[in-house]
């Protein structure tokens, strides 16, 4: 028992190292925030004074989330290659408990990403949700398998060359269940959705959150450890 | 001596079986394929071309599977090798695709369920080399490429399963395909050669596929001499 609170405490430890860190530069959350709201401007600009059906702004949101997450979910473990402390990170702490830190990083990052661009998004797009709480919940369920799949591949890309292109490369094909489910959902928890149910989209979201994060913790030592 | 000899004709075999269906399949009268006329020619060659790139899929990922357990670098060719051929039938499975789906539906592309699979299946193997040529050192190249390999049958099941299921994909066209080569249309003429090419493609695929074998084991041996 007091192993495994051990290892959340690791966990937490790198969590919290990554976070203090972040919140000293907010290097990482600049980039993708000002990614999002360069996406956003970009979008909203060249609309004009035409407005899009509510559908394609569900749509919308997702690729302008997508794209700031290709920008900024591999710096947790590209950081570390590249400042030279990932071995001393192999070190510190088991390879699941840097996972499960890396991971609750990426989620927040996430997080916080969401909190600046949604309310952007409904007040520059003219998004009219129609039940906030289900909104939320399939944001925070498509945050889950964002990073599930993201972190894992960071890893991968933080030890390989052409490293930008490359995370975009290889998530892509990973997320696109994802990308399906998180598009479906929020289309239908919109003002002028039909009445149909979004709990079937919820309920992949999870299952795709849970399968990518057991099978990343599971593939993760193999990758981390050298 | 026997068996040089045994393989030899059954390489001989192989060509002519599929040669015999090649020409029965466009010599069938049109009449017997159902509803589809001419066009429906096509399921003697697309069906078994995705059949037989899923099958190299499923084969990839068991022997990821297996390297990742076992670390014997034959795993890590016989999943590679598996991709390459996977690649090769699956570009010719979504361009037989495409052109039936421009002469029955009049676009080539719809993103209905099964040519977003298919359409992931390539996305994927492209990623997958990409992976490969980013990675130097060859251990860690196998442990990633295995690695991306089991995410990627990971997210398999939700692809197939499940994203039918959600309304914005289904309901665009119901595919005739899978009325024709069901058990009630199709007549037992078309069905035997449509059941012939299906073990045709499997047999070029099986054979292609030891052959790669082959070559990957002489290359390491000949490596392993110097």
């Amino acid at each position: 028992m007091s192993e495994l609170w051990a290892w959340f405490v690791a966990a937490w430890a790198v969590c919290a190292k990554d976070l203090r860190s972040e919140f000293r530069t907010r290097y990482a959350l600049s980039a993708i925030g000002l990614f999002a709201i360069t996406t956003l401007t970009v979008i909203s600009f060249a609309l004009g004074p035409f407005g899009l059906e509510q559908d394609l702004l569900a749509a919308l949101l997702w690729v302008v989330l997508f794209f700031a997450a290709m920008a900024g979910l591999s710096r947790v473990f590209v950081h570390e290659e590249e400042s030279k402390t990932a071995p001393a990170l192999r070190l510190a702490a088991p390879a699941s408990a840097v996972y499960l830190g890396k991971y609750l990083f990426n989620l927040v990052l996430l997080l916080l990403l969401e909190v600046l661009i949604v309310p952007l998004f409904i007040v520059m797009m003219g998004l009219q949700v129609g039940n906030f709480g289900l909104f939320a919940l399939v944001l925070l369920l498509g945050n889950l398998g964002l990073a599930g799949a993201t972190t894992i591949i960071a890893a991968m890309v933080s030890q390989a060359s052409a490293r930008g292109a490359l995370f975009t490369v290889l998530s892509f094909p990973l997320l696109l269940p994802l990308l399906i489910s998180t598009i479906e959902g929020t289309r239908l928890t919109l003002a002028q959705a039909e009445l149909a149910s979004p709990w079937p989209s919820f309920q992949v979201l999870l299952a795709y959150a849970v399968a990518m994060v057991t099978v990343s913790l599971m593939l993760f030592p193999a990758i981390w450890t050298e | 001596m026997d068996r040089v000899r045994w393989t030899a004709i059954g390489k001989i075999a192989l060509a002519v079986w599929m040669a015999v269906v090649i020409i029965l399949a466009f010599l069938m009268p049109a009449q017997n394929l159902g509803s589809l006329g001419q066009a429906a020619r096509v399921i003697f060659f697309h069906i078994p071309s995705a059949w037989v790139t899923v099958v190299a899929f499923m084969i990839s990922s068991v022997f990821s599977i297996l390297y990742l357990v076992k670390r014997r670098r034959v795993d890590d060719h016989r999943a590679v090798n598996a991709s390459v051929l996977g690649v090769v039938f699956c570009i010719l499975a979504t361009v037989t695709g495409a052109i039936f789906a421009t002469i029955t539906w009049g676009s080539p592309w719809n993103w209905d369920p099964r040519e977003t699979t298919i359409f992931f299946l390539l996305l994927f193997y492209a990623a997958y080399f990409v992976l490969r040529s980013a990675v130097a050192d060859e251990e860690r190249r196998a442990v990633f490429s295995g690695a991306y390999n089991v995410l990627g049958l990971v997210v398999v099941p939700f692809l197939v399963f499940i994203a039918p299921r959600l309304s914005v994909l289904a309901g665009l066209h119901p595919e005739p395909l899978i009325n024709v080569r069901g058990e009630l249309d199709m007549d037992w003429r078309a069905l035997v050669i449509f059941l012939s090419s299906l073990a045709g493609f499997t047999g070029i695929f099986g054979w292609s596929y030891s052959l790669a074998n082959r070559v990957s084991r002489l290359q390491d041996e000949i490596l392993e001499q110097d």
